[in-house]
C-alpha cells in the first residue's frame, strides 16, 4: 500500500477531523519552540498554475503543541508525524526533544527548507544531526527543490541520521498586483505550490531515490491518482496531498481510490510493484 | 462539512453586479454571513462567498467581477455545474432586539437573506456608483447613499445593533461608531476550512483565520 499524507500545513485535524481520519498519517503543522505568530497578510495569491503563501510558521508553540494539541489530534485515530522546525540546530534539537518523549507521535519530519521565514545559520544535515541526538523516534528530512544537486543533500541528511526523506518544499516565488507592480504578499515573496511543481518533485525524487536507500514521501502538485503513480514509479513510498486539498477535502479519498485504478490498469496489482520502475536517466542517455 | 457538485440554474445581472442562481442539491443555506466556496472554472482555487438569497431549491451569490475567478463564476451558464463547499465559518449572531444592517459596495451580498432571518430591519447602503447602486432593489425599503457621502453619515447616534459588511475602512468607521457591532470581513482563502492559514486578520495580537473566527467577528463592546 502508498501511504496517503497531507503536506504540513496543508490540513488542520482539529478543524477537519473527517478530512484528517480519511489520511493513513496526519502531518501537523510546523511546530518552533515558541509560538508565533506569523507573518502579515495578505499571505496568499493564486497564480498561474500554481499558489504562493507566506504563512511563516504561525504555531502556539512547543508547549501548548505537547499539551494541548498533540492530545487531541491523537484522538483522531490516525497515526501523528509531527513537523518540527526552528532558527538554529538548538532550536530543532528543543522540539524533537520534547517529542522524543510522547508516545503519539510516530515520525518527526524536520521542515528544513520554509522558504517564508529566515534560515537556520547551520546546514541541513547539522540540523538532522542535532535532531538525531535527542531522539530515536524516525526522523524524516524535508527538502527544498532550490538546491544545484539534491542528491548530493539527500546523501548527506541521511548519513546525519534522516531515516527517510519528503520532497519536496515549496520553492520560493513572487507574485505581482498587476496594477501596482507591488508584491501581492506582505512579505514579499513566498513558497510556491500547486501543480507547477510537479514536473521538479518527479526530478528531485527520481534523483533521490537512485542516490540513497531510505523512503520517500513525494509530494508537489499532487492532485489525482495518475500524479501520484507518476511519484511512485520515481520512487516514492508514499505521498502527501498539499494544495489539492485547498480545493477538494475529499482528494485524499479520491487520490486513493484513483491511484488503485491506475494501477489496476498497468497491469499490478499494488502500486509498490510499481514503485521505482522509471529508469535510471543516465542509462536512458546512453546510446 | 459538505461539498457537492451542483448545477447552475442561470445569472443575472443586478447593476454593477452579476447574480449567481446555483440548484441547492444537498446543501444547507447556513446562517446568514456563513459562507460557500464556490469552484471557479478554470482556477487553481476556489472563490469564498457568502450567500445572498436562498429562494426554495437554490442558493444565490451576489459576485462582483473583480478578477480572473469572479469573472468565471460570472460567466457560467445554465446547465453548467460546479463543486461547492459549505456553508463554513461563523454567521451572524441573530439574537439581536434593534438590528441596524450597514453595507457597503458588494457588501451587501450577505444582507438580502439576513434581512429575511431577521424580518426585514432597517438598513442602510453605501455605493461607489448609481450601477452599482442598483443592487439595493435585493433590499427594498434600505435608504442608499452614493459616494462621496458615505454610508456611516446614515448611522444614527445610538444605532441599536449593527450588523454589517463591506470593505474594511467601512468597517473599521462603523466599529468606532457602533461598539459591539459584527462586523463581516473579507480576506483572500485558499481553503475556507481552516487549512491554509491564509486568510487571517489580526486580534490581540495574534492572527485568527477568518474561515474559521469569523468571517463575521463581534467585537467587544
Amino acid at each position: 500500500m502508498i501511504p496517503i499524507l497531507n503536506a504540513s500545513g496543508c490540513l488542520d485535524g482539529l478543524v477537519a477531523p473527517e478530512v484528517a481520519q480519511t489520511l493513513d498519517a496526519f502531518v501537523t503543522k510546523t511546530v518552533t519552540p515558541l509560538p508565533r505568530a506569523g507573518n502579515p497578510p495578505p499571505r496568499i495569491a493564486e497564480t498561474e498554475s500554481g499558489m504562493l503563501n507566506s504563512i511563516g510558521l504561525q504555531n502556539p508553540g512547543v508547549d501548548v503543541v505537547v499539551s494541548e494539541v498533540l492530545p487531541r489530534l491523537a484522538a483522531l485515530g490516525v497515526p501523528l508525524w509531527v513537523s518540527a522546525g526552528g532558527f538554529s540546530a538548538a532550536d530543532y534539537a528543543f522540539v524533537c526533544e520534547r517529542l522524543d518523549e510522547l508516545s503519539d507521535v510516530a515520525t518527526i519530519e524536520l521542515n528544513l527548507s520554509c522558504p517564508n521565514v529566515d534560515e537556520a545559520p547551520e546546514t541541513a544535515s547539522e540540523l538532522v544531526a542535532a535532531a538525531r541526538a535527542v531522539t530515536s523516534k524516525p526522523l524524516y528530512a524535508k527538502l527544498s527543490p532550490a538546491t544545484a544537486d539534491i542528491a548530493e543533500a539527500a546523501r548527506a541528511v541521511v548519513d546525519a541520521g534522516a531515516d527517510g526523506l519528503s520532497l519536496v518544499n515549496t520553492i520560493r516565488g513572487l507574485a505581482l498586483d498587476p496594477q501596482t507592480l507591488q508584491p501581492v504578499l506582505a512579505r514579499g515573496a513566498g513558497g510556491y505550490s500547486g501543480p507547477a511543481l510537479r514536473p521538479i518533485v518527479l526530478a528531485c525524487v527520481h534523483a533521490c531515490a537512485s542516490a540513497v536507500d531510505v523512503p520517500i514521501v513525494g509530494m508537489g502538485g499532487v492532485s489525482s491518482g495518475r500524479d501520484a503513480l507518476e511519484l511512485v514509479a520515481a520512487g516514492a513510498a508514499a505521498i502527501a496531498l498539499g494544495t489539492v486539498l485547498f480545493r477538494d477535502p475529499s482528494a485524499p479519498a479520491r487520490v486513493r481510490d484513483e491511484l488503485a485504478a491506475e494501477t489496476h490498469a498497468h497491469g499490478a496489482r499494488t502500486a509498490d510493484e510499481l514503485r521505482g520502475t522509471t529508469g535510471l536517466l543516465a542509462a536512458r542517455a546512453s546510446p | 462539512m459538505t461539498r457537492e457538485l451542483v448545477g447552475v440554474v442561470g445569472t443575472e445581472p443586478i447593476g454593477a453586479y452579476t447574480l449567481l442562481r446555483l440548484e441547492r442539491g444537498g446543501l444547507e443555506p447556513g446562517r446568514p454571513g456563513q459562507f460557500f466556496m464556490l469552484e471557479a472554472p478554470g482556477r487553481l482555487l476556489p472563490r469564498p462567498m457568502s450567500l445572498c438569497q436562498a429562494p426554495p431549491g437554490e442558493l444565490a451569490f451576489l459576485i462582483d467581477a473583480i478578477g480572473p475567478g469572479t469573472r468565471a463564476l460570472c460567466s457560467l451558464e445554465a446547465g453548467d455545474a460546479i463543486h461547492v463547499l459549505g456553508p463554513l465559518g461563523n454567521g451572524f449572531d441573530l439574537a439581536v432586539e434593534r438590528p441596524l444592517l450597514v453595507a457597503g459596495g458588494i457588501g451587501i451580498a450577505p444582507m438580502p437573506y439576513l434581512s429575511e432571518a431577521l424580518g426585514g430591519p432597517p438598513a442602510v447602503l453605501g455605493f461607489r456608483s448609481e450601477r452599482q447602486a442598483e443592487a439595493s432593489r435585493l433590499l427594498p425599503g434600505a435608504e442608499v447613499v452614493i459616494e462621496p457621502r458615505l454610508v456611516t453619515e446614515l448611522v444614527p447616534e445610538d444605532p441599536g445593533d449593527v450588523l454589517a459588511c463591506g470593505p474594511e475602512p467601512m468597517l473599521e468607521a462603523v466599529r468606532s461608531l457602533a461598539p459591539g457591532a459584527q462586523l463581516a470581513w473579507e480576506a483572500p482563502m485558499a481553503c475556507g476550512y481552516g487549512a491554509c492559514f491564509g486568510c487571517v486578520v489580526e486580534r490581540d495580537g495574534w492572527y485568527v483565520r477568518l474561515c474559521v473566527d469569523g468571517p463575521v467577528l463581534r467585537d467587544a463592546a
